[in-house]
C-alpha cells in the first residue's frame, strides 16, 4: 500500500514536470512529435531509475560514512554524467535496436535536471532503497506521461490559428499551464 | 574605444535580445519553479549569476590546461564546486531564502545557461570578455526571474517584494504551478512582440537613412 501511494503521488499528484518543474527543457524541446517524445521518455525512465539507485548507494556507503556529504552535488553530477556515458556504450553493444531508438536522447539527459532532482529528492525524503527506486521509476513514468500527452496536444495545435506573437513556445507554455491545471485535479486523492 | 563598445554590447545582449529565459528558453526549470514571489526570483537569479561569473572566469583562465576530450566533465566539476559554495553560504547566512529555493540551488549545476556559456563563450574567449558575458547573461536571467516573480506575486497575492499593495485575495492560480506556465507564456509572447517591433523600427530607420 505504501508503494502504491508513492507511485500514485509521483505520477499524478506531484508530477515531476507539471508540479515540480523539473525537466522543463526536454518537455518543451522534444515534445514536437509523439514519437520523439516517446523515445525521450524511454531514455529518461531507463537512466533515472539506474541513476537514483547508484546515487542512493553512493550517498549511504560513501558520502555518509566518510562524512563528506558536502560533496553531494559534485559527486552526483559526476556519477550521472559517467552513468549516461556508460549506459550509452553498453546499450550500443547489448541492444543495438534499443540504442537506435534512444541513442540521440542519451547525451541530452546529463543536463536534464529531473535526473539530478529525483536523486536529491529521495535523499531529502529519507526513502529506503526500494522506496527510492520505486519513486524514481514512478517519477520517470510521470515524466513520460506528461511529455507524451503534451506532444499530442502540440501536434493538434499546429493546425490552429493563433496571433502572430503567441505562435510556438508561448502558446505551448499556456497549454502546459492548462495541462498542469488538469493535473491539479488529482491533488487530495491520496 | 572599439573594445568598450564590444563589452557594452556583450553585457546588454543578455537583457532582451539574447535573454536566457525569454529568448533562448534556457534554464526554465528554476525560472518556473522558484518564482512564486519577486524576492525568490531575484535570489535565485543572483545565485545563478555568481556561479556563472565564477565558473566563466575560472574556465577562461584554465581553458588551455584542459585537454579537449575531457572538457565537458571538467567544466561540470568547476560549476558544481561553485554551486556547492553558494549552497553552503546561503544555508549559513540566508536560511529562510535557502529553504524557499530548496532543491533548485543544487540544480544550478544542470542549468543549461551555465554550461552553455562555459562551452560557447568562456572556453574560447579571454577572461575579461568572459566575465562581462557572464554578468550580462546572469543579470538577464535575474531580471527575467524577478519579472516573472513580480508578475506572479502581483496577480497571485496582490503584493510586490512582500509588500501588500492592494487589499484582498489575488488569483491563487498564479502562485500555483499552472500560473507559472501561463505567466511565462505571455511574457515570452510580449518579448517576441517587442523584438519584432524593434526589428521593424530598425528596418525603417535603415530605409530612411
Amino acid at each position: 500500500m505504501e508503494y502504491f501511494i508513492i507511485i500514485i503521488s509521483a505520477i499524478f499528484i506531484n508530477n515531476i514536470i507539471l508540479s515540480q518543474f523539473l525537466g522543463i527543457c526536454p518537455f518543451l524541446g522534444v515534445s514536437g512529435k509523439s514519437s520523439t517524445a516517446l523515445g525521450m521518455s524511454g531514455a529518461v525512465m531507463f537512466v533515472m531509475t539506474i541513476a537514483t539507485l547508484v546515487t542512493y548507494l553512493i550517498q549511504h556507503f560513501v558520502l555518509e560514512p566518510f562524512g563528506i556529504t558536502f560533496l553531494q552535488t559534485v559527486a552526483y553530477i559526476l556519477v550521472i554524467a559517467s552513468l549516461v556515458q556508460m549506459v550509452e556504450i553498453i546499450l550500443k553493444k547489448v541492444s543495438p535496436a534499443m540504442y537506435q531508438a534512444l541513442g540521440v536522447f542519451l547525451p541530452l539527459i546529463t543536463t536534464n535536471c529531473a535526473i539530478l532532482g529525483v536523486a536529491l529528492l529521495v535523499i531529502q525524503k529519507d526513502f529506503n532503497l526500494i522506496e527510492s527506486v520505486v519513486f524514481a521509476a514512478a517519477s520517470a513514468f510521470g515524466f513520460g506521461l506528461a511529455i507524451v500527452l503534451f506532444a499530442g496536444l502540440r501536434e493538434r495545435m499546429e493546425f490552429s490559428e493563433l496571433p502572430e506573437g503567441m505562435k510556438g513556445v508561448p502558446a505551448a507554455l499556456v497549454v502546459a499551464g492548462i495541462l498542469s491545471m488538469a493535473f491539479m485535479g488529482f491533488a487530495g486523492m491520496v | 574605444m572599439k573594445k568598450q563598445i564590444d563589452n557594452r554590447e556583450n553585457f546588454l545582449k543578455g537583457f532582451i535580445r539574447e535573454n536566457p529565459v525569454f529568448s533562448l528558453l534556457l534554464g526554465l526549470c528554476p525560472a518556473l519553479g522558484v518564482t512564486t514571489t519577486a524576492i525568490n526570483g531575484l535570489g535565485m537569479g543572483l545565485a545563478t549569476t555568481f556561479v556563472l561569473l565564477m565558473s566563466n572566469v575560472v574556465i577562461a583562465l584554465i581553458k588551455n590546461l584542459i585537454p579537449d576530450k575531457v572538457r565537458i566533465p571538467s567544466f561540470i566539476v568547476i560549476i558544481a564546486s561553485f554551486v556547492t559554495i553558494v549552497d553552503l553560504v546561503m544555508a549559513g547566512y540566508l536560511p529562510a531564502l535557502h529553504a524557499q529555493l530548496g532543491l533548485f540551488i543544487p540544480l544550478i549545476v544542470v542549468n543549461c545557461i551555465v554550461l552553455g556559456r562555459a562551452e560557447a563563450f568562456a572556453s574560447k574567449n579571454k577572461v575579461l570578455a568572459s566575465a562581462v558575458d557572464a554578468l550580462g547573461m546572469g543579470f538577464g536571467f535575474a531580471f527575467a526571474l524577478t519579472l516573472l516573480g513580480a508578475v506572479r506575486e502581483l496577480l497571485g497575492s496582490l503584493s510586490l517584494f512582500g509588500v501588500k499593495l492592494i487589499p484582498g485575495d489575488g488569483l491563487l492560480v498564479f502562485v500555483l504551478a499552472p500560473g507559472a506556465f501561463i505567466a511565462l507564456g505571455f511574457l515570452v509572447a510580449l518579448v517576441n512582440w517587442y523584438k519584432r517591433e524593434e526589428e521593424k523600427k530598425g528596418k525603417s530607420k535603415k530605409v530612411a537613412a
